[in-house]
């Protein structure tokens, strides 16, 4: 379990206030200054060092990500955006962030931003997020009251503005490319990759994105040191993470905790343990709700880090560790997943756009058990048919928990599945020819 | 040139090609919906995947940029499984009305599902239903039948200019709309009609006309305008059914504008076909020889110099040469080619053509409108001009207001004087144009209308010719002409020109000094009858019928072959898709047979032979579908009185612009319809 002093949001629950002043005490914006005169190399190296992974859901190096950014401001601008679209269902950690420890995000973003070359900062917070927007907007404020933003940002001769867009609702435009299109004004659909928005972004410009949290443990990272950062959790995945714990468990909650905690140990320590005991599980998604379920069985020994949950064919995603036990029809809950993810996609290509909307229906069909057998097979097919035929990742976040489902739940299904294909056809016919011809004996 | 490899094969690519293109180059045929050369790259469809080598995914080969080394695979089970998996989705919601759709044997979507599909659905929940959505007289819809390629939506925004083609909602709610569902204001609208891979968007004059397989296919040149736009007639037995572009990257890509493509339905309207003869007050049906041979007596008492003839907007080059040879021989010099009477002098072919050439516009790093409204009187230059501002932010200036071009331009005035300011060096736009590389001055017949019209051309000339931008490189001397008559007949009629007094044949007509005036296809000259005795040859019974006390039913475009001279001197053939109505005859027929009466004499053997010595009349002629030679100016310059006055761009009724459009239902319904847009609540 993480020690109390490892932690770095410490007003997580808004136990001491958000305002600046408070922030101040609990060393926000100490000796900024200090570490941004060591120069873009050395924090982007310290970075790296810290083997710090995005903690928006694809888990990419963050140093990595920021040295991608031209080294010398060209003739275009640099932009900095920090991605606070979080829709992912299960998620609510940026939220906490936003709302209690908004100093470490507008202190992160100084540093992020001179790191990259950038003098803008954009943050793109979901429509919903209102109230949390209207908040951050007052930290910036503050912020620009005690001159740590604007020109010469705290005194290090680099001059940075933080920009606040809301979105309006989409799902999809926290996917980075459908972010910027949408700060530009355009349909939030995303951009075909590459080039990669680490070259041509924002208005054709290069621009780095990063999630909310990512760019919050930025400050802590660089004032204790990127071994400190490195020691915690297991190699390659280190450091901290906000895990969101909800579902069928007894107090819901955000923690911080150390990446590489057991799954086990997470939900019983913090969220009060599974309603009806832990053997009452029957399944857990633990990284919000595009990746893959994990039956109890998995559970049992499994450990929070992106590594490890990847070998379990799931991943770890933003950890909105959704916990499903076994008073849920398992069905039900992702034909409801699959129900998001059709209304949530953007209609821009077609395997997405079209298979959303199918396997919905199928699993509609399957939990009013008129499903047939051979339906299963075809919602597989299915999810082969959208997976990596995408522009963006939508097209996975949609089919893996339906794939999730079938790789772990089969049986369940097929026992709904009782009826018969009202149409039986022999299975061994070739693909691609006319069957009609072979029904006639002599075809 | 950097090599990539593609099913094992290596081949040599240029810098920049996508995988799709790499592939082209390699004879791999890759299926495709949302991707074309015109257009920017959506990379929507997801039809194009193939493997690429260390890629776990499949790549969209239409957005993937090609690079060396790169190792494609295109005929695995991988990418065959990719490609049906689209395929499914695709056909999922489409619905299979193939028997009672109008793109049935033109559809991508049919062709590749046939190739790259499976022949059967999986999917069997209820298909999606979109409401049909209104988008003018021109375009038919039925949007459940509606992909997403988007290629109609980029078509509009990019090519067309226009913002009114779009998607809303998202996901499978996405629907292909135009705004507030008004009718695209753009003539380039039909174009998308060609672009939509499906039936989603159709041709509504053309719906349930006929199938692609039963017409015969005729490869044509346009006449509306002067551009010259290349085409495909498609007949079915003597009825045009519909026109649709032919691709021609010099001159009009693969667009073609909607008067082109749908004024054919005026070919079957208002058609002459049987000889008329006004008795009394009345035109009265007649024959040939009763006909032929009233006007043969006609023009046997009367002096040479009391005949006159003109030639109207739709004549080819060998009809002008046989009206020629038909007046020589009458000793007439009375002999006009233009409708209004704006300056041209024949001298030198350069004065009157299109020099910096269609595709040079898009080299072009300053484009000079003077007087001329490109959107209407030519439409696909416009296209190409707005082309070259997107591509390349050409600045434009414009003297004159011709309103939305599509494109952003600066007004630099709009007086004769601001004119004589550039050539005179008295403004900033002087030292504009003598800067640049590649200036192109495109002046409208609005500015030669003017009464300084003779002095705006010959100041521009000389100004030009001084600072170096007439030469054989490049040429920066551009006359928009309207009409597709105007440069052949220029050619041709030459020497019946007189220089400074260049309308001395409206003076006449207006004094009434003509005793017989033959017109020839000619209906927008404006005449006010009296005791002329008018012959009307032509195809429609439009304005020249209606004055006329005979008149001679001749053939339209479409239904004889002919050379026609496009405003950049380019000589295209137009051929004879169907035949003339009637008892109507090709033209040159119908001189040859009064010709026959006057003397005896027939003007010429065969048609072959006609084109032969028409061919040799043209100046500076070099091969057919080619530029004409380059030949230096060597005239000197010809003053002309100046008076200031305000250049004011006569406004070009577009849809009504000849006796074809008029005729036409099609365009009357555009025309209609455009002028209700003029008439909402934001713009009175």
């Amino acid at each position: 379990m993480l020690k109390q002093s490892d932690k770095i949001f410490t007003n997580l629950y808004n136990d001491f206030g958000w305002e600046i002043d408070s922030a101040l005490k609990r060393d926000d914006w100490k000796n900024t200054k200090d570490i941004i005169s060591k120069g873009k190399e050395y924090l982007i190296s310290e970075i790296k060092n810290s083997e710090l992974r995005g903690r928006g859901g694809a888990g990419f190096s963050t140093g990595l990500k920021w040295s991608f950014a031209p080294k010398e401001l060209g003739s275009r601008p640099h932009y900095l955006v920090i991605n606070a679209d979080e829709s992912e269902p299960g998620t609510c950690k940026d939220r906490d962030i936003l709302r209690f420890e908004p100093q470490k995000l507008i202190e992160g973003s100084l540093i992020a931003g001179y790191a990259v070359g950038a003098h803008v900062c954009y943050i793109y917070i979901r429509g919903e997020y209102f109230n949390e927007g209207q908040r951050l907007q007052e930290a910036i404020n503050q912020a620009y009251e005690k001159k740590f933003l604007g020109k010469n940002a705290c005194g290090t001769g680099w001059d940075f503005d933080i920009h606040i867009h809301y979105g309006a609702g989409a799902y999809i435009c926290g996917e980075e490319t459908a972010l910027l299109e949408s700060i530009e004004g355009n349909k939030g659909q995303p951009r075909l990759k590459p080039p990669f928005p680490a070259l041509v972004g924002l208005y054709g410009c290069p621009t780095i994105v990063n999630n909310v949290e990512t760019i919050a443990v930025v400050p802590t990272i660089l004032r204790r040191g990127s071994k400190w950062f490195s020691s915690l959790g297991k190699p390659k995945n280190t450091g901290t993470k906000i895990f969101c714990i909800s579902g069928n468990v007894n107090s819901p909650c955000n923690v911080e905790e150390e990446m590489g905690i057991p799954l086990k140990e997470l939900i019983e320590k913090h969220a009060g343990g599974v309603i009806g005991g832990w053997e009452n599980l029957q399944a857990v998604i633990p990284g919000g709700s595009s990746m893959p379920l994990l039956p109890k069985k998995v559970c049992d020994t499994i450990t929070m880090d992106f590594d490890s949950l990847i070998e379990n064919k799931s991943g770890l995603g933003t950890a909105g560790v959704i916990v499903i036990n076994k008073d849920q029809d398992i069905v039900a809950c992702m034909a409801r997943i699959a129900r998001f993810y059709k209304h949530e996609s953007c209609g821009q290509c077609t395997p997405c756009r079209e298979g959303a909307g199918w396997m919905w229906r199928i699993l509609e069909r399957t939990v009013k058990r008129e499903a047939t057998l051979s339906d299963i097979d075809l919602l597989e097919d299915v999810t082969k048919q959208i997976e990596g035929h995408t522009i963006c990742a939508f097209g996975e976040g949609s089919a893996w928990p339906v794939q999730g489902l079938l790789r772990h739940f089969r049986k369940d299904i097929e026992k709904r599945c009782s009826g018969e294909p009202i149409v039986k056809k022999k299975r061994d016919i070739p693909y691609l020819v006319d069957q009609h011809l072979l029904e006639k004996k002599n075809a | 040139m950097p090599k990539i490899t593609i099913n094992g094969k290596e081949i040599e690519f240029q810098k920049g090609m996508t995988i799709l293109q790499a592939c082209d180059l390699a004879d791999v045929e890759i299926p495709r919906f949302c991707y074309h050369e015109k257009l920017s790259i959506a990379g929507n469809c997801r039809m194009c995947l193939v493997e690429m080598e260390k890629s776990a995914k499949p790549v969209a080969s239409c957005a993937m940029p090609a690079a060396e080394g790169m190792i494609i695979k295109t005929n695995t089970e991988f990418v065959e499984k990719a490609r049906k998996g689209v395929m499914e989705f695709l056909l999922a919601n489409h619905p299979l009305d193939c028997p009672v759709c109008d793109q049935g044997g033109e559809c991508d979507l049919q062709d590749q599902s046939l190739y790259y599909g499976v022949d059967k659905s999986r999917f069997s929940e209820n298909k999606r239903d979109v409401k049909d959505k209104y988008m003018g007289p021109l375009i038919k819809t039925q949007m459940t039948r509606c992909i997403h390629c988007t290629r109609c939506v980029r078509f509009a925004t990019e090519v067309a200019g226009v913002p009114e083609i779009g998607a809303i909602g998202r996901g499978e709610n996405m629907e292909i709309t135009t705004y507030l569902e008004n009718s695209m204001k753009s003539e380039l609208s039909a174009n998308v009609i060609d672009l939509c891979p499906v039936g989603a968007l159709t041709s509504k004059p053309y719906a349930f006309e006929a199938r692609p397989w039963e017409l015969k296919k005729t490869e044509s040149i346009d006449v509306m305008d002067a551009v010259g736009s290349n085409i495909r007639v498609d007949t079915y037995g003597w009825e045009v059914k519909r026109i649709l572009p032919r691709i021609n990257e010099d001159i009009n890509e693969e667009w073609i504008s909607d008067k082109t493509r749908y004024a054919c339905d005026g070919l079957l309207k208002q058609r002459l076909d049987v000889p008329y003869i006004k008795k009394g007050n009345k035109l009265e049906k007649s024959n040939w020889d009763e006909a032929i041979k009233l006007i043969s007596e006609k023009i046997k008492k009367l002096e040479p110099s009391e005949v006159a003839g003109h030639i109207g907007d739709m004549c080819s080059i060998e009809t002008i040469y046989a009206f020629r040879r038909f007046f020589e021989n009458l000793k007439s010099t009375n002999l006009e080619i233009r409708e209004k009477k704006f300056f041209i002098n024949p001298q030198e072919k350069l004065n009157y053509l299109f020099n910096s050439s269609i595709v040079g516009i898009e080299k072009s790093d300053l484009i000079l409108l003077i007087g001329c409204n490109p959107r209407h009187e030519a439409t696909m230059v416009n296209a190409r001009i707005r082309k070259a501002f997107v591509k390349n932010k050409v600045p434009i200036y414009s003297i004159g207001n011709p309103g939305d071009l599509t494109y952003e331009y600066k007004i630099a005035g709009d007086r004769s004087e601001d004119i004589k300011n550039i050539f005179e060096e008295k403004n900033e736009i002087s030292k504009i144009l003598k800067k640049a590389k590649k200036p192109m001055v495109i002046i409208g017949e609005s500015a030669l209308e003017t009464k300084s019209g003779g002095f705006i051309f010959e100041g521009f000339k000389e100004f030009l010719n001084n600072n170096g931008f007439i030469n054989e490189k490049w040429n920066a001397l551009n006359v928009l002409i309207q009409n597709a008559s105007t440069v052949g007949g220029l050619d041709i009629c030459s020497s019946f020109f007189e220089i400074q007094d260049n309308f001395s044949f409206f003076d006449k007509l207006e004094n009434k000094k003509f005793k017989f005036l033959y017109l020839l296809g000619s209906d927008n000259l404006n005449i006010k009858k009296e005791n002329e005795f008018i012959v009307y040859q032509g195809s429609h019974g439009d304005r020249g019928a209606e004055i006329a006390d005979i008149i001679l039913p001749g053939a339209a475009y479409t239904e004889q072959n002919g050379l026609f001279s496009n405003l950049e001197g380019r000589v295209q053939e137009c051929r004879k898709a169907s035949y003339p109505a009637g008892d109507a005859k090709e033209d040159w027929k119908i001189l040859s047979l009064i010709s026959e009466k006057i003397d005896n004499k027939k003007l010429f053997k065969s048609f072959e032979v006609l084109r032969n010595e028409a061919i040799k009349e043209i100046k500076n002629f070099s091969q057919i579908n080619q530029l004409p030679d380059f030949k230096k100016s060597n005239s000197k310059k010809i003053q002309f009185s100046y008076t200031p006055e305000k250049i004011d761009i006569k406004k070009l009724d577009y849809y009504y612009s000849n006796s074809i459009c008029r005729s036409s239902k099609t365009m009357s319904d555009c025309r209609l319809n455009n002028k209700s847009f003029l008439k909402d609540g934001t713009n009175n």
